[in-house]
């Protein structure tokens, strides 16, 4: 079981500086996320688009803002747990929660801060006839692309026409034995590099492009074997192992929703008079996921509300033990892993 | 001091709304929805407004705006569900004084 001091829920900009205002504290912290990379919406949705409203950054790549948050917490040395979403929490005698995964992974800590953002990140799902037969036990459709290995060798189809096909088409056609890519349109939008890439495979019979056309059924009986596509009205059948649909993500709230918080617009309720705690005593939500009168869904807000989640965290694991607010500049930041960022000293000495 | 425009806006329960809308504060027509509540908060404008969602998917009902989309909105609907033809992201559509009088439903969650 991983222990920790704060569980966060979200790898978002607010879930990972809350690792920092922490570790100033002496907290550790564990985060997980659904997502298989840090950075929430910044690096899932638009990764290589400016933010203007970070204070200090008259602009900064969203992509960049994650670099320079992780590089900002390292020496606080923060655990996490990737591509799995929390899905059940249960409060012990002593106060301290357990937090389980979809994939059974236990998290034991004596606070909880959700940073959750819009929630968890789900695919987009294409209707089609018996998709959830073929979802289940690797029978063939898969959303996500974990581990490319698992390609190796394989007939691959994928469908999109956006980024995360592109490059994922240009990924496996290195990987799989076969890769078709099949988009509704013949246009791709994307990374004008991506796209290149893509024609330059094509060019080079590494990737089959079916377009304009969309999977329309599936053949085999115990998984997939071939997915059937309709080309201008037309139908083909192509042998496949897998069918990956990248049609994009969609935040649901998801099984949070179920932990007895008090939910209000799709958000959590928090007292922000105090420390954005929930109507659970030691469950606390900040960033996007929270609601209060004047919320601002803002990154900026995100850090202050991480801030003093932390304080108040501090007081309920430390009862009556003092503190006061240091500045980094005067005491400087001692990292768990022995490193120290200091100030530099001001010299003494005469100028003759 | 420039002049709102009135816009009648239909919710996904049917109901029409009849709404002023400034046209001086750089706003669109999803944070138009948004900022009237007219669609539960969390299924109007997930995105932000980057035609990335299609949650602030529109049907224009009059023809007060073209129908044109621009090249990502057009992309964006290539891969959403429910879309028609008079189909139209609300992000990005920006309030101006020509929109006097839109009459716009929202479409079905994604």
């Amino acid at each position: 079981m991983i222990q920790t001091d704060i569980l966060i829920i979200g790898a978002g900009p607010t879930g990972l500086f809350a690792v920092f205002e922490a570790g100033l504290l002496q907290l550790k912290c564990h985060i997980i996320d659904a997502l298989p990379q840090p950075g929430g919406q910044l690096a899932e949705l638009y990764p290589k688009k400016p933010i203007f409203d970070i204070p200090g950054y008259p602009s900064v790549l969203a992509g960049d803002l994650v670099t320079n948050l992780m590089e900002q917490i390292k020496q606080f040395q923060p655990g996490f747990t990737l591509g799995e979403t929390a899905e059940t929490i249960e409060k012990l005698e002593d106060g301290t929660f357990i937090v389980t995964t979809n994939e059974g992974t236990k998290h034991q800590a004596k606070a909880i801060a959700i940073a959750g953002g819009l929630g968890t990140f789900e695919p987009r799902k294409p209707i089609l006839k018996d998709i959830e037969f073929y979802e289940k036990e690797d029978r063939g459709v898969d959303y996500f692309v974990k581990d490319p290995e698992k390609y190796r060798g394989k007939n691959i189809v994928i469908a999109g026409g956006g980024d995360s096909a592109l490059d994922w088409s240009i990924f496996l056609s290195n990987v799989a034995n076969s890769v078709t890519l099949v988009h509704r349109r013949n246009e791709f939008r994307g990374a004008l590099d991506s796209v290149e890439k893509v024609q330059e495979l094509k060019n080079a019979g590494k990737i089959k492009l079916v377009t304009p056309a969309e999977v329309v059924g599936f053949n085999g009986s115990e998984r997939i074997t071939a997915v059937d596509i309709e080309v201008n009205g037309a139908r083909m059948k192509v042998e496949c192992d897998y069918f990956i649909p990248l049609f994009g993500l969609t935040p649901k709230l998801g099984p949070i929703a179920n932990w007895g918080l008090e939910i209000e617009k799709n958000a959590i309720k928090v007292n922000n008079a105090l420390d954005y705690q929930t109507n659970i005593d030691g469950i606390y939500a900040i960033g996007d996921v929270n609601i209060y009168p004047g919320k601002l869904k803002l990154i900026l807000c995100g850090f202050h509300e991480a801030t003093l989640m932390c304080q108040s965290v501090y007081n309920r694991i430390n009862p009556g033990k003092r503190y006061v607010l240091k500045y980094t500049t005067v005491s400087g930041v001692d990292g768990f892993d022995g490193t120290r960022k200091e100030a530099e000293k001001a010299v003494v000495k005469s100028i003759d | 001091m420039s002049l709102d425009v009135k816009i009648f806006i239909t919710d996904r329960n049917g109901v029409k709304h009849e709404v002023l809308a400034p046209t001086d504060m750089n706003m669109n027509i999803m944070e138009l929805i948004r900022s009237y509540e007219l669609a539960e908060e969390g299924t109007v404008g997930v995105c932000g407004g980057m035609a990335m969602c299609a949650s602030c998917q529109c049907y224009i009902l009059n023809d007060v705006i073209s129908l044109d989309r621009n090249p990502d909105e057009e992309a964006m609907l290539w891969e959403a569900y429910h879309v028609k033809d008079n189909s139209r992201l609300g992000c990005q559509i920006p309030i101006t004084e020509d929109l006097e009088g839109l009459e716009i439903e929202i479409a079905p969650e994604q």
